[in-house]
């Protein structure tokens, strides 16, 4: 009996999570339309619902009955399989993820290398798509997506030791009550470098602006999603945006405090501290989106070389310094 | 019983699913089997309570290996299996060398003996985690070993820059 309600309150746990990121996918493809548009002076949607509040509904009932067109060449098991291993891949990381404290799906010794592990097994779904669907065009994407993710993912995981070496421990729960004890209150200070690394290679770990390379419509129509339609392309919108979540609630673990704000500042203002937790972690996801948007808004793209120069030469050097001084700086000081 | 069960899934599904990867003929098709093989074995380190190997072992196998395969055989283009005269053409000559293989492991294992526990065991790296009790093993008493595997895997760098390097003109 007790097995059966610990599985039946696992369930409810993901149902919960599963509804409220699907909701925040659909109304984050809405604010980055109506952000980007009047950071370009004009509206965005506004013609479905008040403001164009429906226009999510909209989209998401066009893309579910398009037609769903399959190239006659296409590699027909891995092409069903990719879109799959994208969304999976994408939402199997929400599961280690503490929203606010107490609340986390699979409380892991190891939450922060799940993370890099599902990161890893995400690039598969690219690059198989880009394979399978037979075109040059997605061929193409798929390789630059490959040697793109592959590049950053070291960057992203080297600017993550800092922050394991200042908690000691790799439990995202146990990280974010690590800066709860810090004077500083976030790893953001402390941790400078290692949350610039973090932020740009998180960028290019979700194929976002300014580093959208795969899917550059200028030279590869659309990337290693040329050849999809239909609820088979819904999948890998889906699967961008769960990553972009996700990287977003990561960096608000990891390096900006989790549900917990910076004692300074809840014993200079007392009040604050009957905030729950809960909103404290959506405001500084919400932030790290809108930082999303207003980039993309903002840069152009890369260059390719330019883009592996960065990775290698400049992201991954201050990654290892940054790691060197941490671990100098805890052993010495 | 349970975990039984769970280390039979785990053999039967490792051992069919090497099989798959190696019959092929297409090498992409191969290699997401591996895919599919490198995530049980992860899957069995798990269940052998090494969660930080499984990790480790699904983050550099899957991750970082597999996908430069991939990458080499998406960049040569191979759709097809390589065909060539085989070295050894003879099936007596394979399955000798198969007996004798077999007979060998058998031989080995007759001699096996199991380890005595030392102070490791299964109780005390769940209190401590296991990725720490890896680290203090591994930084206290195996540095050596380490260091010359760190050596070992950097001489061939060093070797893959200067092979990249002769080919480029000045």
């Amino acid at each position: 009996m007790d097995f059966v309600m610990t599985l039946a309150i696992i369930a409810i746990k993901i149902t919960v999570v599963f509804g409220i990121v699907l909701f925040h996918v659909a109304y984050a493809t809405y604010f980055e339309r109506k952000i980007i548009g009047r950071m370009q002076a004009r509206y965005g949607p506004m013609e479905v619902g008040p403001h164009g509040l429906l226009q999510p509904v909209a989209d998401m009932i066009k893309l579910f009955f398009k037609e769903d067109i399959i190239p006659a060449s296409a590699d027909r098991p891995l092409f069903y399989i990719a879109p799959a291993i994208v969304v999976i891949s994408a939402m199997t990381a929400l599961s280690v993820l503490p929203f606010f404290d107490g609340f986390v799906i699979a409380d892991i010794n190891i939450g922060l290398l799940f993370l890099l592990v599902i990161t890893s097994l995400s690039v598969y779904g690219i690059v198989i798509a880009g394979w399978s669907s037979n075109s040059k065009y997605s061929f193409l994407g798929g390789l630059r997506s490959a040697a793109q993710l592959i590049s950053y993912e070291i960057a992203m995981g080297l600017s993550l030791v800092g922050v394991m070496l200042m908690a000691g421990s790799l439990n995202l729960s146990d990280i974010v009550r690590a800066q709860h004890q810090h004077p500083l209150g976030m790893f953001a200070f402390p941790q400078f470098l290692g949350f610039f690394v973090f932020v740009v290679a998180a960028f290019a770990e979700t194929n976002r602006a300014p580093f959208d390379l795969p899917e550059a419509e200028s030279e590869l129509v659309a990337g290693y999603f040329t050849e999809y339609s239909g609820f088979r392309f819904a999948f890998f919108f889906l699967g961008e945006y769960v990553a972009m979540l996700t990287m977003s609630a990561v960096a608000a673990l990891c390096f900006l405090g989790g549900w917990t704000i910076p004692m300074f500042m809840t014993n200079a203002m007392p009040f604050l501290s009957y905030v729950p937790g809960i909103i404290w972690f959506l405001v500084k996801v919400y932030a790290f989106m809108f930082f999303y948007y207003w980039i993309r808004a903002t840069l152009p793209r890369y260059r390719y070389d330019q883009l592996m120069a960065i990775g290698w030469k400049v992201l991954m050097p201050l990654a290892f310094v940054n790691v060197l001084i941490t671990a100098f700086v805890k052993r010495w000081l | 019983m349970l975990p039984k069960l769970f280390f039979g899934y785990f053999a039967a599904m490792i051992t069919i699913l090497s099989l798959l990867a190696i019959t092929r003929k297409n090498l992409v098709h191969g290699i997401m089997w591996m895919l599919l093989l490198f995530v049980h074995i992860g899957g069995l380190y798990l269940f052998l309570n090494a969660e930080f190997i499984a990790a480790i072992q699904i983050i550099v196998y899957a991750g970082a290996i597999l996908v430069l395969f991939l990458f080499v055989v998406l960049l040569l283009n191979v759709k097809e299996e390589f065909k060539g005269r085989r070295f050894i053409s003879s099936w007596q000559g394979r399955g000798f060398v198969a007996a004798a293989l077999l007979l060998g492991i058998m031989l080995v294992l007759q001699y096996a003996v199991i380890a005595p526990h030392g102070k490791y065991s299964i109780e005390y790296i769940q209190s401590e985690t296991h990725t720490k009790v890896l680290g203090t093993v591994l930084f206290n008493e195996y540095v050596f070993p380490f260091m010359i595997l760190a050596l070992v895997l950097f001489v061939p760098m060093i070797a893959a820059v200067v092979l990249a390097v002769k080919g480029r003109k000045a």
